[in-house]
């Protein structure tokens, strides 16, 4: 078994939580893990992209472009440009949130969500968009995003280890006064995409 | 036990494994995360962490550990390096008694760094011997090993790795066992503690007889190891460069010998000789300099091989930037004269967004920026940065950093452009942490030459940019032990500075009147901005909104500070949810339209 996941999206997305607990999970379930994250200077409200490279023949952390089997992305934007990494046919999670960049109000880029949407339909890859944010401030704050994200993953039985086994983890990581809100976004996550 | 740990936690790990007994160092990434991490244990494993103002006296805090007899860490990043060149030259003649490791982090890319600078080649220039981990596994045993080397040898051991040892993270096996530290023997007073030009010159020859020692000691290293193949053919691979080597033969089906380098200096000749005897051609694959690469060449010269060698300086492999699976797939399809399958370019995605890095919502330092180029208008000011977080300062719409060049620059680059530039207004911005580590020296520098010049130290009470490190203006030490701070303030009038204020950059009104004193004053003005950095600081505030009835859209809150929690709505600005009511907007606003969020029309 082997698995190739990026994750894609903004500084203060929870991306790295995400990356860890998607590791942590690999590892005690008995495979070898490899992450690697952007840390640093990049978190200043910069792009942000993990990898997580889980089972056997795991080399390094980078996943090579175009071969990763899976692209949660946590924002748009982020989730079009992530797919530079994603192989033909791969699965892509992608949160509808948009997060425009300071260059667009100042008129310094473009920021088109049709397009990018349009884009995202016109791939090979099996996509799923849920808006994940508005899930999360569902489930009380917007920040568990991350975690809304990893439910909806585990709900599409391509993980190495089962659902339950996320859940824990998630459940081990999380500080204990957070661990109802972020159980509510797993779930939201979860039956997103059509999870029971 | 396997633990995730990242590898700059394994690094860690190692270090306690190996009887480290004092621990120093300064942030910098990609290296903060060794030295958290050990400091986050010191107080249950009975060591010694302090964060040191910078990294000249960290290695010299921890050599005077190892003189007498202590097991030493030092860590720090590349650029760092340079700051400490200055007693890691010499240190290389004295030698020490204690296992003394630093651990020099190297940012090819670069991700967060000023320049791409090789420690391994710093290592060679040094005559120290120099370790290169592949990944965390590997990075933990040689943190481990690093101690005992130290030892064998009487030198300094350099452990280096790069950003994808340090914030990769790996299934990693750690064990509880720790070495058995003795009692470090004590110091002992001799001579050869004394650095005279006679002891050095006695000390350069001991020096380089080591290396053959150190060479000969990595002969037999499990860090340098082949991976046996097929073919006349082979790959010589150093530090994570060998795991992208080893993927990219696995995606081209390939099974070729390769021999990992994990001791790139001093590079053991028998262990090379041994592998290169089978071989007709050999690629070298190494990040940065050509260090491997180079002492291949001197080998296969002295050794008269005939075999023909590969890499950077045949452009084969790049010297600039990082490598991956994908780029060495290409340099050894090339190598080989393989012809890869057409790459379909299929990656082909409508206009995206520009996100660079940029100063956080509520980020006092915008604030701090914003008064100062209020106060400057008309004037013509030249503001010279420094590093950390305000460097960028220097993005649109604040373009408040002119300059920037390396740790404490701010204020010397400052001092030079008001000579030449006399008509001109000179601001210097730096953080607090960076004015301890290397501003304080400029500061005197200016006063003494009587420079006329602005200092706008940005006290965000914290290292931010790293982390959030402590430093020696906070109350509490690296192991959150309580302690007198000091005050930037003071530090500044005991320099001899004539003009000095302190000022909370969110006041608007009076942080702009203190600007525009400042830069009246006929001399070397020192304005401390002071208030914490907005992502330690949670809550407290209240969020701020528009009150679209009174918003004119004059767009002055998007166009002058380059907030990301303001964004363009369809019918005017929008305060998104990541406000965290620093009010700046607010103090500005020429309609009165920017209130607090939940509070009455």
């Amino acid at each position: 078994m082997r698995l190739d996941i990026v994750i894609t999206g903004v500084g203060g997305q929870g991306n790295v939580l995400a990356s860890r607990i998607l590791a942590k999970a690999a590892m005690e379930w008995g495979l070898p893990v490899r992450t690697s994250e952007a840390i640093g200077m990049a978190q200043r409200e910069g792009v942000v992209m993990s990898q997580v490279r889980m089972g056997e023949g795991a080399y390094g952390a980078l996943i090579p472009d175009g071969s990763a089997d899976v692209l949660l992305g946590f924002e748009l934007a982020e989730t079009i440009r992530g797919l530079a990494k994603l192989k033909s046919g791969g699965v892509v999670i992608a949160n509808r949130q948009t997060i425009y960049p300071v260059s667009v109000s100042l008129g310094l880029s473009q920021y088109e969500p049709e397009q990018m949407i349009s884009y995202l339909e016109n791939t090979d890859a099996h996509y799923h968009l849920l808006d994940a944010t508005a899930l999360a401030g569902e489930a009380g704050t917007y920040k568990c995003t991350n975690i809304v994200m990893l439910g909806a993953l585990a709900s599409l039985g391509i993980l190495p280890y089962d659902e339950k086994h996320l859940k824990q983890v998630m459940l081990d990581v999380i500080p204990p006064k957070l661990r109802d809100i972020n159980l509510r976004a797993f779930e939201l996550g979860r039956q997103a995409l059509g999870g029971e | 036990m396997k633990k995730l740990l990242m590898g700059n936690e394994a690094m860690a790990y190692g270090a306690i494994e190996g009887g480290v007994q004092v621990v120093t160092g300064y942030p910098g990434t990609p290296s903060s995360e060794v030295f958290t991490s050990l400091a986050a244990m010191a107080k249950e494993k009975k060591i010694v962490a302090q964060w040191s103002v910078n990294e000249k006296v960290a290695l010299e805090v921890a050599a005077g550990a190892a003189y007498a007899g202590a097991r030493a860490m030092v860590t720090m990043k590349q650029v760092g390096l340079n700051v400490a060149a200055d007693p890691l030259m010499t240190l290389a003649y004295i030698g020490i008694k204690g296992g003394l490791v630093l651990v020099v982090a190297d940012d090819p890319g670069p991700h967060s760094s000023q320049n791409e600078q090789d420690t391994r080649r710093f290592a060679s220039f040094a005559k120290l011997p120099v370790l290169d981990p592949a990944d965390p596994q590997e990075a933990l045993i040689m943190a481990r090993e690093a101690f005992e080397i130290s030892e064998k040898l009487g030198l300094p051991v350099l452990l280096r790795p790069t950003t994808r040892t340090c914030h990769v993270c790996q299934d990693v096996e750690v064990s509880e066992a720790v070495l058995p530290t003795q009692e470090p023997a004590g110091f002992e007073k001799s001579p050869g503690w004394v650095i005279f030009p006679s002891l050095a010159a006695k000390r350069h020859s001991w020096l380089n007889q080591q290396q053959d020692v150190a060479r000969e000691l990595f002969e037999s290293s499990s860090f340098n190891r082949i991976d046996p193949g097929t073919g006349r053919q082979g790959i010589i691979a150093g530090g994570v460069a060998y795991h992208y080597v080893k993927e990219a033969l696995a995606l081209l089906g390939l099974d070729i010998p390769v021999l990992k380098i994990g001791t790139p200096y001093p590079l053991p000749i028998n262990v090379v000789m041994k592998y290169l005897d089978k071989l007709d051609r050999v690629l070298v694959v190494e990040e940065q300099e050509p260090v491997i690469e180079d002492q291949l060449i001197q080998m296969i010269f002295h050794h008269r091989r005939p075999v023909i060698l590969r890499g950077k300086y045949n452009r084969f492999v790049p010297r600039e930037g990082e490598l991956d699976t994908g780029k060495v797939k290409e340099i050894i399809a090339d190598f080989l004269k393989i012809e890869l399958p057409d790459h379909k370019n299929v990656f082909n995605p409508p206009p995206l967004p520009v996100r660079p890095p940029i100063l956080c919502a509520g980020c006092p330092h915008r604030a701090s920026f914003y008064a100062f180029k209020q106060a400057a208008l008309g004037a013509d000011a030249i503001f010279t940065g420094d590093i950390g977080c305000y460097t960028l300062g220097n993005m649109a719409p604040l373009h408040a950093v002119d300059t920037c060049l390396c740790m404490g620059a701010s204020i010397t680059i400052g001092s030079g452009l008001q000579m030449v530039e006399t008509n001109k207004k000179v601001v210097a911005f730096l953080g607090d942490s960076t004015f301890f580590h290397t501003g304080i020296p400029g500061l005197i520098n200016a006063v003494h030459n009587q420079a006329k010049q602005t200092v706008v130290v940005l006290d965000n009470r914290t290292t931010a940019m790293t982390g959030h490190q402590s430093h020696p203006g906070l109350p509490r030490t690296a192991i959150g032990e309580p302690v007198e701070p000091l005050d930037i303030a003071r530090l500044a009038e005991a320099c001899g500075v004539g003009f000095v204020r302190v000022v909370d950059p969110y006041d608007y009104a009076a942080s702009l009147e203190v600007a525009r004193q400042a830069l009246a004053y006929e001399g070397v003005a020192v304005v401390v901005m002071r208030r914490e950095c907005v992502a330690i600081v949670k809550g407290g505030q209240t969020a701020r909104m528009i009150d679209s009835e009174k918003c004119l859209d004059c767009g002055l809150c998007i166009e002058e500070l380059g907030c990301p929690a303001i964004a363009k709505g369809e019918e005017g600005p929008v305060i998104g949810a990541s406000c965290t009511g620093c009010d700046l907007c607010r103090q500005l606003c020429p309609s009165g339209a920017i209130i607090e969020r939940g509070g009455a029309k």
